[in-house]
């Protein structure tokens, strides 16, 4: 079968729909890379870039709202383009989410490197931001490629996070108990790496739409937790 | 085949073939139709959907050159059997057309028409109630109860499709067929026609050819699509426009090239 369209300012509007879907993915890297880099290079030079950096994304996600609303209205799509337009609405929400969390993470950022001093969690957290990103960007592929494999392989990562993020948990925990001085920074630290969970769980969400996206369906099986540790590679 | 779990199949097609002259217009049709349901039967122009209609009533027989093969029954019964009498088939399977075909005759003339050769009234009260069941069944009774003796031309439309289907259901068919029957209406009218539908199913079992997928959707609980004299695909209709199983049903549901 092939994708066109009869009348094909259809395939354009379809089309349209994708590169919005795609921008708000870029930018949605681009916010979250740098609120990583500013913590990790302990630079707050582009703190207050990142902040305003997101009202990008609303607007973005508000333009292709605006635009599915209008497809839907005018083409009366079916079957598998009505998957993509609600796909494409959903993916967009929680891009648009994505890009909501980077911002707490820089503004929390600031506060951790004008008060602290070296931790050694630091490094766990650079290890979850590592593959969270790496997740965030082989998800937006599968969606612009409509890979419901590679979606699904990003989906088993997120137990990976899952497990990192609890031994993280646990050692912020235990920086703590040492002594009250370093608890308003660890909590700001904890938050983060919350944050960043979050934002694994969610391109966990975007895998889902792909996958719902190709198949009609949304994927049942649980996620595959006996893979885990020998599982896909994470060093992306 | 696709025989979906149901209570009951009323017509029943086994391998329905049909030939004009040599043209081979369907290829072994196999599909159960639900009682009480709507079916749609779906499309491109020359797939055979409105062949396939014509054979339920027999309406095929009246085209020269036209034969038809295979096995048809309604109710266990064997449409095309030597000892069955078509013009008492055609009562229990009343037809709607693309456009409304009333008699150039009175409201109520158009309604008592089939009950009056089928001698079901035996006196004029019972005929007058039978008529008024009919017009109510069909929505276009408060319309027309006060002008009963105009012409069936003078209404509009909706009112004249309205009236086809009160005359279609006044012989107290089983099926009704619809060919097309919102193709010549406007959107209000239509949305009438498909109120109208939802009603009927409670009495009827309802077969409808349509080009619009829309009003395919909207009105059936089962959609059937037709490609090139065959069946490809026939299920519940949300499948069939959500996740269909073959990729011509999806090509052509969503207006691609197929």
């Amino acid at each position: 079968m092939t994708d066109s369209h009869i009348v094909s300012s259809f395939d354009r509007d379809l089309a349209d729909l994708n590169r919005l879907v795609a921008r708000l993915g870029g930018l949605a890297e681009q916010q979250f890379a740098a609120a990583i880099d500013a913590l990790e290079n302990r630079d707050v030079s582009s703190i207050d870039d990142i902040i305003a950096g997101d009202s990008a994304l609303d607007r973005l996600e508000q333009e292709l709202n605006d635009r599915a609303i209008e497809v839907i209205a005018t083409r009366a799509p079916m079957a598998r383009d009505l998957r993509s337009i609600l796909s494409a609405v959903k993916i967009a929400s929680v891009l648009e989410r994505v890009g909501d969390y980077a911002k707490n993470i820089a503004k929390r950022s600031r506060v951790i490197i004008q008060e602290e001093t070296n931790r050694s969690d630091t490094i766990s957290l650079a290890r979850i931001a590592d593959i969270v990103q790496g997740m965030l960007r082989q998800v937006l592929d599968a969606y612009a490629t409509g890979n419901a494999e590679q979606a699904m392989d990003v989906w088993a990562r997120d137990q990976e996070v899952d497990a990192l993020y609890s031994s993280l948990h646990g050692d912020v925990l235990a920086v703590i108990a040492k002594g009250a001085e370093q608890a308003s920074v660890s909590s700001h630290f904890l938050f983060i790496a919350k944050n960043i969970e979050r934002i694994g769980d969610h391109t966990t969400a975007v895998a889902e739409q792909v996958y719902f996206q190709v198949h009609g369906s949304m994927p049942t099986d649980e996620r595959p937790k006996a893979d885990l540790a020998s599982g896909p590679s994470v060093t992306t | 085949m696709t025989n979906i779990e149901n209570p009951k199949v009323k017509i029943k097609a086994r391998n329905m073939t049909v030939h004009y002259g040599d043209a081979q217009a369907l290829h072994g049709i196999d599909l159960d139709l639900n009682a009480n349901e709507v079916t749609a039967l779906i499309g491109p122009s020359g797939c055979g959907k409105s062949t396939f209609l014509r054979c339920i009533n027999r309406m095929n027989d009246v085209i020269d050159g036209c034969r038809v093969g295979g096995s048809l029954s309604i109710d266990e019964q064997d449409v095309y059997d030597a000892a069955v009498d078509v013009v008492e088939l055609r009562a229990r399977v009343g037809m709607v057309f693309q456009k409304p075909n009333p008699f150039p005759k009175s409201i109520y003339d158009n309604v008592a028409y089939g009950p009056r050769i089928h001698g079901m009234a035996q006196d004029r009260a019972s005929l007058d109630a039978l008529v008024e069941r009919s017009l109510k069944r069909a929505g276009l009774w408060q319309e027309v109860k006060d002008r009963l003796s105009a012409s069936g031309t003078s209404l509009s439309g909706g009112q004249q499709q309205r009236l086809c289907i009160a005359r279609a259901i006044a012989v107290n068919p089983d099926i009704v067929l619809m060919d097309e029957p919102c193709s010549a209406l406007d959107p209000i009218a239509t949305a009438v026609i498909e109120e109208l539908m939802e009603e009927l199913r409670r009495d009827y079992t309802i077969v409808i050819v349509t080009h619009s997928m829309q009003q395919a959707a909207r009105i059936s609980q089962r959609t059937a699509y037709f490609h090139l004299g065959d069946l490809v695909e026939h299920g519940q209709t949300e499948t069939i426009f959500t996740t269909p199983q073959h990729q011509q049903t999806e090509a052509y549901i969503s207006g691609k090239i197929g």
